[in-house]
């Protein structure tokens, strides 16, 4: 943002709607992807990896490009990913800590 | 208070130079961060351990809800569309793109109703097992963020129609949108973790 802008207390963009649209375009083709996978028996094996993959493809796309973390000064990074890094945590560690965790029945 | 107070509250900034309701929507996005996922954790924990039906496998629709997914990630296309419009000073895109972002939105919330229905009346309840508890404690709760942001878009988009949004307030479009692209942000893990990765043991 430039000084001018920011003593007028708006902002200025960031990207151009060209960047915008190609960004979109490739979260849709990721999204069909992720379909695709999930229906190909083939790649049952390894699902999970590739779904993960693809999925943090996305969340990184529209966080960097459509919430301006790219462009953005980085205390707003920090901000997002400081959080993010231990609910991602508390996810993983709880997911080990009920891995063996089995009750009788169930489905 | 007066116009001036107003005006100088909107504009009004750190010490590091940046926005304070700038900072302010991060460090809220930052929590949401915790919430969701606290819920995801839950969600993810008691996957797979109902003792009775109906599971997963039976109700969950993939190929349903890939297009109201699609529906969500277009509308985050037209929400930061309208951010460049407002900052560039195009008022006529401005609210082309405002009504468009949650116009999208409430047929997202549409499908997530037409799904809930066909749940209930498939059996399922927030009391009849573990997959109803948390799948509609958490889809629902990201339902409520989505209404939430229907809500305050549309009142963005009543300003632009009368002619109260230039390129003066972006900051507020900005705002709005940070938590528009959070709330499709946590869908793209929902749809994820909920319907891709439904037959995952975990």
């Amino acid at each position: 943002m430039s000084e001018q802008a920011a003593a007028a207390g708006h902002s200025e963009p960031h990207a151009s709607n060209r960047t915008y649209v190609g960004v979109a375009a490739v979260l849709a083709v990721l999204t069909a992807l992720e379909v695709m996978v999930f229906f190909l028996p083939s790649v049952q094996p390894v699902l999970v990896p590739i779904l993960l993959v693809l999925m943090a493809a996305k969340f990184a796309l529209v966080v960097m490009f459509f919430m301006h973390l790219k462009f953005d000064a980085n205390i707003f990074s920090g901000l997002f990913v400081g959080p993010l890094i231990i609910a991602s945590a508390i996810i993983i560690s709880m997911i080990f800590l009920y891995i063996n965790y089995a009750p009788s029945g169930g489905s | 208070m007066s116009q001036g107070d107003t005006a100088a509250l909107e504009h009004h900034y750190t010490t590091t130079g940046l926005p304070s309701r700038k900072m302010l929507m991060w460090a809220f996005i930052g929590s949401e961060c915790m919430f969701f996922g606290s819920l995801i954790t839950t969600y993810l924990v008691y996957h797979g351990r109902n003792l009775q039906g109906p599971y997963p496998a039976d109700l969950l629709s993939v190929p349903f809800i890939s297009v109201t997914t699609f529906v969500l990630l277009m509308s985050s296309l037209m929400m930061v569309l309208a951010l460049s419009a407002v900052q560039r000073g195009q008022k006529k895109w401005t609210r082309v793109f405002l009504f468009l972002t949650p116009f999208l939105g409430m047929i997202f919330l549409g499908g997530q109703v037409i799904e809930f229905t066909h749940f209930a009346e498939s059996g399922l309840s927030l009391s009849r097992n573990l997959f109803g508890s948390t799948f509609f404690v958490l889809t629902g709760f990201h339902g409520a963020h989505v209404t939430v942001g229907v809500i305050w878009l549309l009142t963005l988009w009543v300003q632009s129609l009368r002619g109260k949004l230039g390129s003066e307030h972006s900051l507020s479009v900005e705002i709005a949108g940070l938590y528009w692209h959070f709330v499709d942000v946590v869908w793209v893990v929902l749809f994820t973790v909920i319907y891709l990765m439904q037959g995952v043991k975990t």
